[in-house]
């Protein structure tokens, strides 16, 4: 300055800090190394892979049919629409389509994990920057959402409900009844989460310019899903090549400009509210009949069949010994998952054991811009926009 | 477009240099070899009726021992996703990556993507990615041997591995 009241930089060593693997803001276990000067980040490192299950080795030494549990802990904080996804990727596979009712059941079961998924990254980000209250209210609505998968297939958080040709079962009597009332209390919490974050002066000091993921950033990297949608770019699945009816469906792809922790935040709250208008819609036009192909080649028979006729009993047999046999082939199947783009790349020898699966987790695309986005940045800034990436280590590890 | 228009086109530009083709249920592919790569993942990117200037993801394929399969030259595949946002289609092209000789040249530069999802290819398949800047262990170990996802590395197979790595840090941000 040229007052001469400047005091002249003072010489510092850089100090290097470990984050992690076992760290309450890593969400799981990721560990980082940052290189600090006083606050500030001059490098960062990652090391993931602590959550490394060898899913992909595994899928190449089980049936087709046995890979969907296992694809429920991909992405954990909304599991359904990982095994959804994996069905839909074989049936494209076999060439075979679920029936309308069956895709409409997984609009809605995605849509349910795609509000959860949503509310446990917005809730955790916030207590990640001071801000319980809010972690509360989306966990308790969480639980209801659970309920719903519980009295849908009996299990609450890992469902394994779909199945390759359509879903394990229809929904009970008055089940989409209380999904409507579960749908609308939920988008009355989302609302006052929303409401005491959005115009909060604590939360938009910590969260705007936190994180910047640019346009160009994201194309290079690959970036899809909110956090892509939060740098300005239209780009859903859903919209872009829509899969079971998604076209059908009335809905906004929520965007923002400036691709910071903030306007992703926002842009997961207004994608919860549209998970709830395709839901309310979906609901309203379930169209009726089966929700299982009527191929015995893929859909397992009813049980009174297989006790009581000989076809019956070895289309069983075969399917559960033998398994599904697709044709020669490799196929790339996109979805709209929580994070993004969620690809499965099939290779197959025509046996029942597929040769080759590749997931193309969002997470893993969206988490390498990391040591990018927090360069320059205060260290707690680097801890909102961690949050903020909403990284599910299962499916970044696989 | 559709993917078999992408694929005719690839092959009129590139004529022999690729080596096959694939259809399935209306999604194509080509082989090219890893001379080739730039160049072809370049041209799509800049063809103004392909337009492919999305990267989605790089992953491997390990060929031994896939049934009726003599006359493939080579045993690993590289797969790369590629995809335009603008005329919203997609199209796949897959480098031959021959036994003992697994190298191919890394992308890195042109999409930032394909930092990660290599070291992933080389963690897993033990492929070489020619001017990857930090090319190291991303999902397994440091210490691990073999490369897991290799046809010929047993599932059962259990390793020792102790020391946690001391240095995360590259000398330049863009390479981490």
């Amino acid at each position: 300055m040229s007052d001469g009241t400047s005091v002249p930089p003072i010489p510092s060593e850089l100090l290097t800090l470990n984050i992690g693997p076992a760290h309450p803001a890593t969400h799981g276990t990721l560990r980082l190394q940052v290189q600090l000067d006083g606050e500030t980040i001059v490098n960062t490192g990652c090391e993931i892979g602590y959550l490394h299950r060898g899913f992909e080795k595994q899928c190449e030494t089980v049936y087709y049919q046995f890979v969907i549990p296992y694809a429920e802990r991909l992405n954990y904080m909304g599991p359904v629409h990982n095994s959804n996804a994996w069905c839909f990727a074989c049936e494209q596979f076999l060439g075979i389509e679920a029936p309308p009712r069956a895709q409409a059941l997984r609009v809605i079961t995605s849509e349910m994990a795609r509000i959860i998924d949503h509310a446990v990254c917005i809730g955790t980000n916030l207590v990640d920057i001071g801000a319980l209250t809010n972690f509360w209210y989306m966990y308790n609505y969480r639980e209801k959402i659970y309920d719903l998968y519980e009295e849908l297939c009996g299990a609450r958080m890992m469902v394994n409900y779909p199945r390759i040709g359509g879903v394990s079962q229809d929904a009970p009597d008055g089940w989409f009844d209380k999904l409507l009332t579960t749908i609308g209390e939920m988008q009355e919490a989302v609302g006052d989460v929303q409401h005491l974050v959005e115009r909060n002066r604590i939360f938009m000091d910590r969260t705007i310019g936190a994180g910047v993921i640019t346009k160009e950033l994201a194309i290079s990297h690959a970036v899809t899903g909110p956090c892509l949608r939060a740098a300005g770019i239209p780009y859903d699945v859903r919209k872009a090549q829509p899969y079971w009816g998604y076209e059908k469906y009335q809905f906004d792809v929520p965007t923002a400009e400036g691709g910071d922790t903030y306007d992703r935040t926002i842009v997961r709250f207004q994608e919860m509210y549209e998970s709830c208008k395709i839901i309310r819609q979906a609901v309203a036009s379930i169209p009726g009949g089966a929700v299982m192909v009527e191929d015995h080649l893929v859909a397992l028979p009813a049980k009174d069949k297989v006790y009581n006729t000989m076809e019956g009993l070895i289309n069983h047999f075969k399917l559960i010994m033998h398994g599904i046999q697709p044709p020669k082939g490799e196929l790339y199947s996109a979805t709209e998952g929580g994070c993004g783009e969620l690809g499965f790349y099939i290779v197959s020898d025509g046996s029942p054991k597929p040769w080759r699966v590749r997931i193309r987790p969002p997470c893993f695309a969206n988490y390498s811009t990391f040591p990018k986005i927090i360069q320059g940045k205060m260290l707690a800034d680097a801890i909102a926009a961690l949050g903020s990436i909403n990284i599910i280590a299962g499916e970044l590890d696989r | 477009m559709v993917e078999r228009d992408i694929m005719a086109r690839v092959q009129a530009q590139f004529g022999e240099r690729v080596l096959a083709s694939y259809e399935f249920r209306g999604q194509c592919a080509v082989t090219v070899r890893p001379a080739d790569l730039r160049a072809v993942l370049v041209w799509l990117r800049d063809d103004g009726e392909i337009n492919a200037d999305w990267l989605l993801d790089v992953g491997g394929v390990d060929y031994l021992g896939y049934p009726d399969d003599d006359d493939r030259e080579w045993r690993y595949e590289v797969a790369y996703q590629v995809y335009s946002m603008a005329k919203n289609h997609r199209f796949r092209v897959k480098v031959a990556v021959p036994e003992g000789a697994e190298s191919v040249p890394s992308v890195w530069d042109l999409w930032a993507v394909a930092n990660w999802m290599e070291r992933e290819v080389w963690d897993l398949y033990g492929i070489r990615f020619e001017g990857h800047p930090n090319l190291r262990r991303i999902l397994c170990h440091d210490e691990f041997e073999g490369h897991a996802l290799r046809k010929d590395y047993p599932i059962n197979k259990r390793q020792k591995l102790s020391q946690p790595a001391e240095n995360l840090l590259c000398d330049k941000v863009e390479w981490a």
